[in-house]
């Protein structure tokens, strides 16, 4: 992994990722990190062997929590919506959440959630306004499928379709601070209209204290 | 991997009924090497009718350990890295002290005059054995079950002395359900003329009472899925019964030979009697001075000791962010799954154990 040098628009990947690329960047060595649907846990343990954080993970997925077990990552097997309440006001330094949002019943508290019990929670996303998904549905008439939201319907794990004007306007409104925004189209950074052309966002926020 | 088990006599044990016992001995067997700074000790316990031969061939019985699946060099708690540890229970009836055992002060076998038992007192006495070998402090103590209740015991009663623990298929405390069963067996056992208010020994064994007991804990031992599996509705010709029958006969009467239904009786009332919380205010209480790395483990099909029990536990120690790892295994197997599921459970305790090792030797 090598970080993004600002001045380059192209993003390099951690793991086959731009969204990882960009938390690894941002989170801070020998912190606590909270991973929401950690799969079978590699971004934890990259963190854990480049950053020494003390990582640890949720994840529903009874194969991939035995995974990331294996790997010595602290995961714990249940639901991100169900399990949150459980710990402590800023237990963690870090809560992220990757690609997932869109697939929670209520994102509104789930992100509230994460900014209680972590001190900042970094969010990631694929943007539903982003030109391919908006021309998509524009000349099918269907709900829009791309390389982005591949499935159909009826059997997509997304049940929330929201882009990034959205999400800024929840952030005004509920005067959530965003230390930082990242706008990815690929890997590559996307600087201007990010809603129209980025497919992925990544936010840092945290609460105004 | 030929092992014996050695024996150990304590001057006394105190226990938590206000008894004192004196003196107490306690059979163990160990496998791999304690190294020179002695951090890589592992307390491995064992389950209800279980004993200290945890691992490799007995020198003379020539059996396999209950968990010899588990234990050994390349398994998950690899003796090339670590040095296991695991003793009989007191109470017990495979060499540690228990109502089979002679009372010093009168000359004769405790049977029914042997006083209760905790789980609290187990581990107490394996804390005192733990120590006469030169540990300070474990780098992990792991048990299923029964086995289960006394990793978490030790980690509420001993913080500073394990650096982690694995409760597998085990409970905080025990349900109504889980007492039920224990009294059904012990009141098979008691209704066994032979019994004798349990001064049978050097007689004729209570061994009726004592295999059905067996049977009734068998059956809950395993899943309505693996009972069909294994047994199906089918008959064994020569005896024309079915072959669920002739299993549970089996095992019942395997269990007279090696078992001391007064061990039954004292060991099931300390697991009845087992509440990590009590006394307290709730179990994120108990484990306040905790900063032991979790693992902990159960199994889709345990009915037994089912998974909200375990998630109880982990629950607790999310709730004041303790590290802990918790994983519902799918199995059919039951109950009996944290002995049967081998190749899982061996790929998440070696990767845990190397982060607990990582973390110990940082420090």
């Amino acid at each position: 992994m090598t970080p993004a040098n600002n001045n380059d628009p192209f993003v390099r990947d951690l793991l086959g990722r731009g969204d990882y690329a960009i938390f690894s960047e941002i989170v801070a060595p020998r912190t606590c990190v909270l991973d929401l649907g950690c799969g079978d846990g590699e971004l934890l343990s990259w963190l854990a062997d480049n950053k020494d954080v003390d990582a640890r993970g949720v994840e529903m997925d009874g194969a991939k929590v035995q995974k990331a077990i294996a790997k010595g990552v602290s995961c714990y097997q249940g639901n991100i919506e169900e399990c949150l309440a459980d710990y402590p006001d800023h237990a963690f330094d870090y809560v992220i959440l990757s690609q997932t949002l869109q697939e929670v019943r209520q994102p509104l508290q789930v992100l509230n959630d994460m900014l209680r019990v972590g001190r900042r929670a970094l969010v990631a996303f694929p943007n539903f306004g982003h030109w391919r998904v908006r021309l998509a549905h524009l000349f099918t008439g269907r709900a829009p499928k791309t390389t982005r939201f591949p499935h159909d319907w009826f059997d997509s794990p997304n049940i929330h379709f929201f882009t990034i004007d959205d999400f800024e306007i929840l952030a005004a409104r509920e005067e959530w601070h965003i230390e930082k925004r990242v706008f990815l189209d690929g890997n590559r950074e996307v600087k201007m209209l990010p809603n129209l052309l980025a497919e992925t966002a990544v936010y840092l926020v945290r609460r105004h204290s | 991997m030929v092992v014996s088990t050695q024996s150990k006599r304590f001057a006394s044990l105190e226990l938590d009924c206000g008894v004192t016992l004196a003196p107490v001995d306690v059979a163990y067997q160990t496998y791999g090497t304690l190294n020179p700074d002695r951090s890589n000790a592992i307390l491995v316990m064992h389950a209800f009718s279980g004993d200290a031969h945890a691992a490799g061939v007995d020198a003379q019985t020539q059996q396999k350990g209950w968990w010899d699946s588990m234990i050994g060099p390349g398994r998950g708690f690899d003796t090339d890295q670590y040095f296991v540890i695991c003793s009989n229970v007191l109470g017990g009836c495979r060499g540690t002290t228990g109502p089979g055992s002679i009372n010093p002060v009168t000359g004769e076998i405790f049977a029914m005059t042997f006083p209760v038992i905790t789980i609290g007192d187990m581990v107490r006495l394996q804390a005192t054995l733990i120590e006469s070998l030169g540990i300070e402090k474990l780098l992990s103590v792991a048990g299923g079950s029964m086995g289960g209740m006394q990793v978490l015991e030790w980690a509420a009663r001993y913080p500073d002395r394990v650096a982690s623990a694995i409760p597998i298929a085990t409970t905080p405390r025990h349900s109504a359900q889980q007492i039920a069963f224990n009294e059904v067996g012990r009141q098979a056992i008691m209704a066994d003329p032979d019994w004798s208010d349990g001064n049978y020994y050097g007689g004729k064994l209570p061994g009726r009472g004592l295999a059905v007991a067996r049977m009734v804990g068998h059956i809950t031992y395993m899943s309505d899925e693996s009972m069909r599996q294994k047994f199906g509705r089918r008959q064994r010709e020569d005896q024309g019964i079915f072959e669920v029958e002739s299993y549970l006969r089996y095992r019942g009467s395997q269990f007279v030979d090696r078992f001391d239904a007064n061990s039954y009786l004292y060991i099931t009332k300390a697991m009845d009697l087992f509440d990590l919380a009590a006394g307290q205010q709730s179990l994120t209480a108990v484990l306040e001075r905790s900063k032991t790395k979790f693992l902990v483990i159960s199994f889709t099909s345990d009915w037994l000791y089912p998974s909200y029990q375990s998630q109880e536990v982990v629950s607790a120690l999310r709730r004041r962010n303790q590290d802990v790892a918790y994983i519902e295994l799918t199995s059919k197997y039951g109950h009996d799954a944290f002995l049967v599921e081998v190749e899982e459970q061996s790929e998440i305790v070696k990767g845990f154990l190397l982060r607990v090792t990582k973390g110990v030797n940082r420090r």
